[in-house]
């Protein structure tokens, strides 16, 4: 439906809807990523962006170099001892409203990986709001985490943590 | 630190809270008078290839000294192997050079063959050598593409992930899994490919030689890109040799290395293939070699699957491989053997061994030490992208900061390789 049907159906009516609302929408269709991969998770979520998957049907093909331009971290694959420190900071330096997926068996909780090398499950430094299990996940499996991630935006309005 | 090279540029490194690298730099003279800058690139930059840490000395744009900091991907891999039964270490070498899971599994495999003195039937073999170069193609995929977003042509990703997600399409076929496939074990192949298998693998084929001019229309006369890579991150064959370069990083300077050709392993000798290599020694002879090896790449698998025996696919061993599932009902014996294999596992002949297979980067080799117990006692790999990297400010010095990102690039390093 084209603007033009929207006026001509509504006629002179007017729209109302809460700010909250609005809000929620924008940035539940505007989730733009982090640029950051860290191991094999990276490669697959590589794959989301590309034409089979196509992540931009969803707003989030915006993969931003910058933490300062970024709303949303996707932990993409192990996290080490030494990388730790580097991770919060980006995170810190991402501006709020910001989400994390943990994306992955590695970043979730360490994996396969028990040892002295890595840290346990991406949170323990950083909150997390979706995990996805997999090793690493099917591009699918990055999108549906998406999509629950935006339920929840939306769902969340203008109210920040 | 004194190095001679540039000039006497004093920078000591101390570690102070384990967690940051302090920099500490002498009055050193540029050549416009101005000091050296010191930036440090990554680990998180978007163009580094993962999480590679670089501390760069600049004269105003020109490099002039490239230090590599790595092990912010380091998983403990090597160790964590001394923890698993020799058939669950499979799992692990998946996941070092994750863009190359079924050559490191072959490599794995191959050691531990040798040390237990076995040989896989001839279908196992042409089974490991059409999922070799099935990998090694979706590896330099990822190479082309991600080069291409590095230097400007973002469309190449795409074409080349279309293709990469066809080689996941038969990965998920064959092993049930997209990238970590776990295929290739010691003793055999993890089971037989399947019709679909080899009717995917015929069409990719069929496609896969229009794809790779498709990509060459895209890059080789395309002035842009010949302007980022010719000439720059030059490696003379000389300097190839002393750092231990191998892959696609020899064959750009002009030496014809290449492991299957020179120690075939799992029947490469019956194969008829070229070596790419190239003379440039720059970041554009070494994409013509990688383009060149997914031509030769293509002929492997043809010839692979025009010549596949048939037979079993793994050894007959019941100490070392499960009993088939429908003698476990009928045979005690099966049962006994499927119970040790799994809650003890097998033992390895005490020994060491070392095994090189040559994977999308180079050498890729595994070196094993048993103490004839059924854990190993030390796994070590010697990874291509660690030893590649040592190139690394060979290639750079003197060049535009920018075309850093090109020269990273060239050696196509996987982090996940070099801090294993």
């Amino acid at each position: 439906m084209g603007l033009e049907d929207l006026v001509d159906s509504l006629g002179q009516n007017v729209l109302t809807t809460t700010v909250g609302k609005v809000i929620g929408w924008g940035r539940g269709n505007s989730v733009w990523p982090a640029q950051f991969g860290l191991a094999c998770c990276a490669i697959e979520m590589i794959s989301t962006a590309t034409a089979g998957v196509d992540i931009a049907r969803f707003g989030s093909e915006a993969m931003r170099a910058s933490p300062r331009q970024a709303d949303l971290m996707i932990v993409s694959g192990r996290v080490s001892q030494k990388m730790a420190p580097i991770l919060r900071t980006i995170y810190d330096q991402m501006p709020e409203p910001k989400w994390v997926i943990s994306m992955g068996a590695c970043a979730s909780t360490g994996g396969v990986f028990n040892n002295y090398a890595l840290l346990q499950g991406v949170d323990k430094v950083v909150p997390v709001d979706v995990y996805i299990p997999g090793c690493p996940p099917r591009p699918e499996d990055l999108l549906n985490a998406l999509m629950i991630l935006q339920e929840r935006i939306k769902a969340q309005g203008i109210v920040t943590r | 630190m004194a190095d001679a090279a540039n000039g006497g540029l004093t920078v000591s490194i101390e570690d102070t809270t384990g967690q940051g690298v302090t920099i500490t730099q002498s009055g050193q003279q540029g050549a416009f008078g101005g000091e050296l800058l010191t930036i440090n690139f990554g680990p998180h930059h978007p163009s580094t290839h993962g999480v590679l840490r670089l501390i760069v000395d600049l004269d105003g744009e020109k490099v002039k000294r490239v230090k590599p900091v790595i092990g912010y991907l380091h998983t403990g891999i090597e160790k964590q192997m001394e923890a698993l039964r020799w058939q669950q270490g499979v799992v692990c070498t998946d996941r070092h050079d994750y863009l190359s899971p079924p050559i490191n599994n072959l490599a794995y495999a191959l050691a531990v063959e040798r040390l237990m003195g076995v040989e896989v039937p001839p279908r196992a073999q042409a089974l490991r050598v059409i999922m070799s170069e099935l990998t090694r193609l979706s590896s330099h995929l990822v190479w082309l593409g991600t080069s291409g977003i590095e230097l400007g042509a973002m469309s190449v990703l795409m074409y080349c992930f279309r293709e990469r997600d066809t080689i996941m399409d038969m990965n998920e076929e064959i092993s049930g899994f997209r990238m970590h496939t776990s295929y290739i074990r010691p003793g055999g192949v993890m089971a037989d490919a399947t019709p679909r298998f080899f009717d995917l693998l015929a069409k990719f084929l069929r496609e896969m030689p229009g794809h790779i001019d498709e990509y060459e229309d895209l890059l080789t006369m395309n002035p842009i890109w010949r302007a980022r890579t010719i000439g720059i991150g030059r490696l003379a064959p000389e300097v190839a040799k002393v750092v231990g370069a191998s892959g696609p990083m020899i064959r750009g300077s002009g030496i014809a290395w290449d492991l299957r050709k020179v120690m075939p392993y799992s029947g490469y000798e019956n194969y008829d293939f070229e070596v790419a290599t190239n003379d440039g020694c720059d970041c554009y002879a070494r994409y013509l070699v990688r383009i060149q090896e997914m031509r030769e790449s293509v002929k492997i698998l043809a010839q692979a699957v025009d010549r596949l025996p048939d037979g079993p696919v793994n050894v007959d061993d019941r100490k070392m491989l499960p009993p088939p599932r429908e003698e476990l009902e009928t045979s005690m014996e099966a049962v006994i053997h499927h119970f040790k294999l799994f809650t003890e596992g097998y033992s390895v002949p005490p020994g060491d061994v070392y095994v090189a297979v040559e994977s999308g980067r180079g050498e890729n080799g595994c070196y094993i030490s048993s103490d004839g117990t059924h854990k190993p006692r030390r796994v070590k790999f010697r990874s291509a992208s660690f030893v590649n990297l040592q190139a690394l400010e060979r290639m750079a010095l003197d060049h535009m900061v920018a075309d850093l990102v090109a020269i990273i690039g060239t050696a196509d390093t996987v982090l996940g390789d070099v801090d294993r």
